[in-house]
């Protein structure tokens, strides 16, 4: 099979052309540039059609895909650290009024003090938003995950955001297969609108919730976050057999599990990082690839009969731990006999994480130490 | 929000807080939020100063024994008192609710 070679960026603006967005609205911020250029390139070349807005802010550039979307068509746009947490009203009113907007986080860190470089804290910080957040791991998956993330909004009727680590994915060049465009519509058919604005039937999305009506609409959403975790499933499922390709179970990704008695559960590209090491250090590997919905069930299996587990992380929920930690942690709560897990905060603001940190993490999970240690 | 479809809990929404038709802030009686209630008393001249200020229309003029007089409606009258503050003949009065 031919693959090119190209960037994440490249992949993923190459994923959301053949998804064929009705709208796509951006505004520009590093890492993210590169998907909203090569879109607006494929656009002037006559590659596909569709509405490229360009905004004054991030804020903007949500509030034109939350129109957009509300009118029935697929709308997409791709943003990074400050402009995710300007837009953050944006994303409540985008998952409130259940549009499936697709959108990447090219995920950056936040300032202050000033940084372009990668960790996770910019997405982590949306997590509670409403929308189903998936992560990816190379350039490859973030091209499958993103034609899948428009399935899966759709079936659902939540918004979706692919993340994908900046510069150590977006700016990187790796083969990447990029499937036929019959493919990939055997795989996505056309967008079915629901409750879609039209001049002649007046409809309002997001009314007034008052006190006695409010509480229901977060219910629902809630509801169908968990319907999200089956539709991850069915969409990874799906994707293999139209595509031939899939990652893990679509919610997690693991590795080298048969007989470890110890585990690393990580998020994104640094799993690139550990598979080499794992199976000399007799190591197992869990990779969230779905943070929201979290897949508790699907934790609690892998690490059943673990000794110990050790949580590798590029966020910090300042006074509390690193946010996977205390989620796996929960997890694991009702378990009867439940590994030690042990927490690790590296790699913020674009600091390396090398095999010499993940030979320490990998020697501390087997000491089963619980609690949060960071790794400089 | 009344909803046809998809009862949840004994009680009817619509995903995405979706209003079907048209015109449904009606059913919402906001006079519930009143703290006081404006009056109007005989003093009243039918003038029609208070329709043009209030600012949720629910004064009307109404013509009864060929006399004009202010009647409010007091499943949308929110308290704000606009109406005894603008009326010239002070015929507009302001009661605590529950008095």
């Amino acid at each position: 099979m031919a693959k090119d070679v190209i960037s994440g960026a490249q992949a993923v603006a190459e994923a959301v052309k053949m998804c064929n967005p009705a709208v796509i609205a951006a505004y520009p911020i590093t890492p993210q540039t590169h998907i909203a250029e090569g879109l607006a390139q494929m656009l002037a070349n006559g590659e596909f059609d569709a509405e490229m807005v360009r905004v004054e802010s991030e804020q903007s550039s949500m509030a034109a895909c939350i129109g957009a979307s509300s009118m029935g068509v697929r709308a997409y746009t791709a943003t990074a650290s400050q402009g995710l947490a300007l837009m953050h009203e944006m994303l409540f009113a985008a998952s409130g009024m259940r549009l499936p907007i697709v959108m990447s986080v090219a995920n950056r860190s936040l300032n202050s003090p000033l940084s372009i470089w990668n960790d996770q804290q910019d997405s982590f910080a949306s997590r509670d938003a409403g929308w189903v957040q998936l992560y990816v791991e190379d350039a490859q998956e973030a091209f499958d995950t993103h034609v899948q993330a428009f399935k899966i909004a759709e079936e659902i009727r939540l918004p979706v955001m692919v993340c994908l680590d900046g510069f150590v994915i977006t700016h990187t060049y790796e083969p990447v297969d990029i499937p036929s465009n019959e493919l990939i519509g055997k795989f996505l058919p056309k967008i079915k609108p629901k409750d879609n604005l039209n001049p002649s039937k007046p409809i309002t999305l997001g009314g007034v919730g008052a006190p006695e009506h409010y509480i229901f609409f977060r219910k629902q959403q809630q509801d169908a976050m968990e319907k999200a975790h089956d539709a991850i499933q069915k969409a990874n499922i799906e994707y293999s057999s139209a595509i031939g390709r899939k990652h893990g179970d679509g919610l997690i990704d693991t590795a080298n599990m048969k007989d470890a008695k110890h585990a690393i559960i990580t998020i994104g590209s640094v799993a690139g990082t550990i598979r080499p090491l794992l199976e000399k250090e007799n190591m197992g590997l869990i990779r969230v690839r779905s943070l929201r919905p979290f897949p508790a069930e699907e934790i609690r299996n892998a690490c059943r009969g673990l000794e110990s587990v050790g949580v590798l992380e590029k966020d910090i929920s300042i006074g509390a731990n690193g946010a996977i930690y205390d989620e796996v942690r929960s997890a694991l709560y009702s378990e009867d006999n439940k590994p030690r897990v042990s927490g690790f905060i590296a790699g913020l603001g674009g600091r390396d994480i090398t095999e010499e940190h993940i030979g320490e993490t990998f020697k501390k999970i087997r000491e089963g130490k619980e609690g949060t240690e960071w790794l400089s | 929000m009344k909803g046809k479809e998809k009862p949840h809990t004994g009680m009817n929404v619509n995903e995405g807080a979706v209003i079907k038709e048209p015109g449904s802030a009606k059913e919402n009686k906001t006079g519930t939020w009143r703290t006081f209630r404006p009056v109007i008393s005989d003093k009243c001249a039918g003038c029609g100063i208070c329709t043009w200020y209030c600012p949720e229309n629910c004064i009307k003029i109404v013509e009864k024994d060929g006399k004009k007089r202010a009647v409010i409606d007091y499943d949308y009258c929110k308290g704000c008192l606009i109406c005894v503050n603008e009326c010239p003949t002070k015929a507009a009065t302001a009661k605590k609710e529950g008095e």
